[in-house]
C-alpha cells in the first residue's frame, strides 16, 4: 500500500434520489490510493448506486465526487479515468479477447504498436494470452472474469471499480478468484473500490469495508474491526452471527460497568464505560464464539446464563448449538470440533454458558 | 412413437408447401420449356404420343429470346437496382424507428409497434393507391407547397422513379423494423456502459457496439425487403412511369398483354435464379449465427 494519508476518491455528501425514493442518502467517504475498499450491503442499500455514480452512469442528485483532487461529479463516464468491471462481465460477444480488452486503449490515441504491447501485458497478468483470439462465448466463467478485469485495468484507471465481482462465478472457484483479484489488483497498485453483498468476500478482499444500509454507511473499518467493534445493531448482526441481549444499565464505572438483563440470572458486564446514564436501555452484542459452554456452573459472579440445549447444527470443524434461556431467547454457541472422540453434548442437555467482560460489544444504534 | 408424431408435424407444413409451392413452380418450369400457341392453355405439350412415337419436345427458345431481347436483361438489371436503392432507403428509416422502439419503456414498446403493424391491416392496393392521390401533380404534397408558396409548378413526382421508392419504403418498412427491433431490444444495457466506461463517445459506441451486434436484424430485414421488391409489379405499376422498368411488370404484360405464358415463365425462372443467390448467402449467415 503507498501512504495511506493521500486521498484517490472522495466523497462529499453525496444524495441519490429516484423520484420519492432516496437510494443514497448523505454520504461522505475518502478512500486512499492503493487501497481495497468494500462497499458491504444488502440488496437495496444503495451500494450499487453508489458505485455508479463513481463510474458516472448515476449524477448525484447532490454532493460531489472528487477523484484525485479533481471534481468529477458532472464529467460523463467515458471521460473519467475510473474503469469498472461490470457483474455480468459485459464483454463485447462480437469481438476476441484481445479485442475487448483492446477497445479502450483505441479510445486514447495511442500507436497500433503501444496498444498491441499493452493488450500483450494485460492478457499476461491475468493468464489468458493463449486465449487472445478466442471469442467471448468460447471461454468459461472463470476466464470471462479474468478477461473483464484486463479489460478494466488495460487504460490504467486512478481508481479501479468491481460490481459484485464474484457473482457469477460457483463457490468454489469463487474464494479461489477472490485472492487471485486480490493479488493482481495489488501488483497493479490501483486503487480498488467493490460492491458485495457476500461479507466473507468483502472481509477476504478489502483493506477496509464500509457497512451500507439504507441509502448510508453505517460503520468504516477494517474488516476485523467491523466484525470485533460493530457500532450498530445492524452491522453485528449483518456481519456474521451475533446474540443481542437487551439490558439495563445499572452501574457505568472507569473500569467496567454492569447492567441488568431481564434474560439472565446474573449482571452482565461490560469492560470500560458505556456511554449513557443509568436506568438507560442499551444493546450489547455477543459473538456465538466468544462464548464458553459447560456442564457446570462458571466461577465467575457476571455474565453467564443457564439454559437447555434446544438444537445442534454440525458443520464438522465446528457446530452451533442453540440454547434456549428460561426466558424463551435463544443464544447460539459455536464450538470447534478438536477432539475426534469427544462426548459432545446433545440435545436437551442442561448447560451453563459465559464469557469474559471483554467480549461484549454495547452497540449505540 | 414420437419421432413419428414429431415427423407428422412437420409434414403438414410441408405438404403445404409441395402442394402450393412446389408443383405449381415446376408447372411454371414446364411452361417455360414449351411454345406458344393460340389455344387453350396457349402452350404446346412437352411430351406427346403419335404414331406409336413418344415425342418430348423441350423449347429453349424461350430462354434464349430472353438472352436476345435486351429489354429482358435491363429489366433485370433494373430490378435489382430499385430494389437495392429501395432496401437502402427502407434501411434509413427503418433502423432508427426500430431503435427508438428498442429504447422506449416497456409499456410504450408495445404502443409503437402496434402503430408499425396497424396500416398492414388495411389493403396493400389501397395504402399504394392513396400514395397516387398524395404524391400527383395536384396531390397533397403539391397543393400545399403551392398553397404556402415555396412552389409555382407542381413538382411531377407521381410516375417517376422517386415515387416507386416512396412506396417501396412505406410497404416494406415493418419488415425491416420488426427484425431489427427483435434484435436491438435485446441488447444487454451493460454492453453499452461497458463501453463508456471504456472511453467511448455514445456515437462511437452505436457504431462500435450497437451497429455490429444488430448486424443479424439488419440483415434479415434487408433480406425481407430486398427479395420481394425485386418481383414488386404492384408499386412500379400505380407509382412508376413508363420509363421505371421493372421485372414484375414485364411479367405482367408476358402474361397477360401478349398472352405468351412460355416466355413469362420463363422470365420468372430465372428471377427466381437470380434470387437464388442473395437467398443462399442469408440463409448460409443464418445457421452461421445459430451455430455461433
Amino acid at each position: 500500500m503507498s501512504d495511506a494519508a493521500s486521498p484517490m476518491l472522495e466523497i462529499r455528501h453525496i444524495s441519490k434520489r429516484f423520484g420519492e425514493l432516496s437510494a443514497v442518502n448523505n454520504v461522505s467517504l475518502t478512500i486512499n490510493k492503493g487501497e481495497i475498499f468494500a462497499l458491504l450491503g444488502g440488496s437495496g442499500c444503495g451500494k450499487t448506486t453508489l458505485l455508479r455514480m463513481m463510474s458516472g452512469f448515476e449524477t448525484p442528485s447532490e454532493g460531489s465526487l472528487l477523484i484525485d483532487g479533481e471534481d468529477v461529479s458532472k464529467v460523463p463516464p467515458y471521460q473519467r479515468p475510473v474503469n469498472m468491471m461490470f457483474q455480468s462481465y459485459a464483454l463485447f460477444p462480437h469481438l476476441t479477447v484481445a479485442q475487448n480488452v483492446a477497445f479502450g486503449l483505441k479510445q486514447d490515441k495511442l500507436s497500433k504498436a503501444q496498444v498491441q504491447a499493452q493488450v500483450d501485458a494485460m492478457l499476461k497478468l491475468v493468464h489468458m494470452t493463449d486465449y487472445a483470439k478466442r471469442k467471448p462465448n468460447q471461454l468459461s466463467g472463470g476466464q470471462r472474469q479474468r478477461v473483464a478485469l484486463a479489460r478494466s485495468l488495460a487504460k490504467q484507471p486512478k481508481v479501479l471499480l468491481l460490481d459484485e465481482p464474484m457473482a457469477a462465478l460457483d463457490k468454489k472457484l469463487r474464494s479461489q478468484m477472490q485472492l487471485e483479484l486480490v493479488d493482481i489488483v495489488e501488483s497493479v497498485g490501483v486503487t480498488c473500490v467493490m460492491v458485495t453483498h457476500d461479507q466473507e468476500e468483502a472481509m477476504t478482499m478489502a483493506n477496509r469495508v464500509g457497512v451500507m444500509h439504507e441509502g448510508e454507511i453505517m460503520q468504516v473499518g477494517s474488516p476485523s474491526e467491523i466484525y470485533e467493534f460493530p457500532n450498530s445493531r445492524h452491522t453485528a448482526e449483518f456481519i456474521g452471527s451475533v446474540n443481542i441481549f437487551s439490558t439495563k444499565v445499572l452501574h457505568v464505572g472507569a473500569e467496567a460497568s454492569q447492567m441488568s438483563c431481564a434474560d439472565m440470572a446474573c449482571r452482565l458486564t461490560v469492560e470500560g464505560g458505556v456511554n449513557a446514564l443509568e436506568g438507560a436501555q442499551l444493546e450489547v452484542a455477543i459473538r456465538p464464539e466468544k462464548i464458553t459452554m459447560a456442564r457446570t456452573r462458571p466461577e465467575q459472579e457476571d455474565n453467564w446464563v443457564q439454559g437447555k440445549i434446544h438444537d445442534i447444527a454440525y458443520l464438522g470443524g465446528h457446530s452451533v448449538y442453540h440454547i434456549k434461556l428460561p426466558s424463551g431467547m435463544i443464544v447460539m454457541v459455536t464450538t470447534t470440533n478438536i477432539n475426534r472422540h469427544a462426548q459432545r453434548l446433545t440435545w436437551e442437555d442442561d448447560v451453563y454458558l459465559y464469557w469474559s467482560a471483554a467480549s461484549a460489544v454495547v452497540l449505540y444504534q | 412413437m414420437s419421432k413419428l408424431g414429431a415427423r407428422s408435424l412437420i409434414a403438414v407444413p410441408y405438404i403445404w408447401l409441395v402442394l402450393f409451392f412446389l408443383v405449381p413452380f415446376i408447372i411454371v418450369v414446364k411452361i417455360s420449356f414449351t411454345e406458344m400457341q393460340y389455344a387453350i392453355p396457349p402452350y404446346t405439350d412437352i411430351v406427346t404420343w403419335a404414331d406409336e412415337a413418344l415425342t418430348i419436345n423441350l423449347n429453349i427458345g424461350n430462354y434464349y429470346y430472353l438472352f436476345t431481347d435486351d429489354l429482358y436483361f435491363w429489366a433485370y438489371i433494373s430490378s435489382v437496382r430499385i430494389a437495392f436503392i429501395a432496401t437502402i432507403c427502407t434501411l434509413l428509416v427503418g433502423y432508427p424507428i426500430a431503435y427508438a422502439i428498442a429504447r422506449a419503456d416497456s409499456a410504450t414498446r408495445n404502443a409503437l409497434l402496434m402503430l408499425v403493424m396497424l396500416p398492414s391491416w388495411t389493403s396493400f392496393l389501397i395504402r399504394i393507391y392513396a400514395w397516387v392521390g398524395i404524391l400527383k401533380n395536384n396531390g397533397l404534397i403539391n397543393n400545399a407547397l403551392i398553397s404556402v408558396g415555396l412552389i409555382d409548378q407542381p413538382v411531377p413526382m407521381l410516375n417517376t422513379e422517386f415515387a416507386v421508392y416512396v412506396g417501396i419504403v412505406y410497404a416494406y418498412l415493418p419488415f425491416m423494423i420488426l427484425p431489427i427491433y427483435a434484435n436491438l431490444v435485446k441488447l444487454d444495457n451493460s454492453l453499452l456502459e461497458a463501453a463508456a466506461d471504456l472511453g467511448s463517445p455514445p456515437w462511437k459506441t452505436f457504431l462500435k457496439v450497437t451497429l455490429p451486434l444488430s448486424k443479424a436484424g439488419i440483415i434479415a430485414g434487408c433480406m425481407l425487403v430486398f427479395i420481394p421488391s425485386v418481383g414488386e409489379f404492384v408499386i412500379p405499376e400505380m407509382l412508376g412511369g413508363a420509363e421505371t422498368l421493372m421485372i414484375g411488370k414485364v411479367l405482367w404484360q408476358e402474361f397477360f398483354n401478349n398472352r405468351d405464358w412460355p416466355v413469362a415463365s420463363a422470365v420468372a425462372v430465372i428471377m427466381l435464379l437470380l434470387l437464388l443467390l442473395p437467398i443462399t448467402l442469408f440463409q448460409r449467415y443464418q445457421s452461421r449465427q445459430l451455430e455461433a
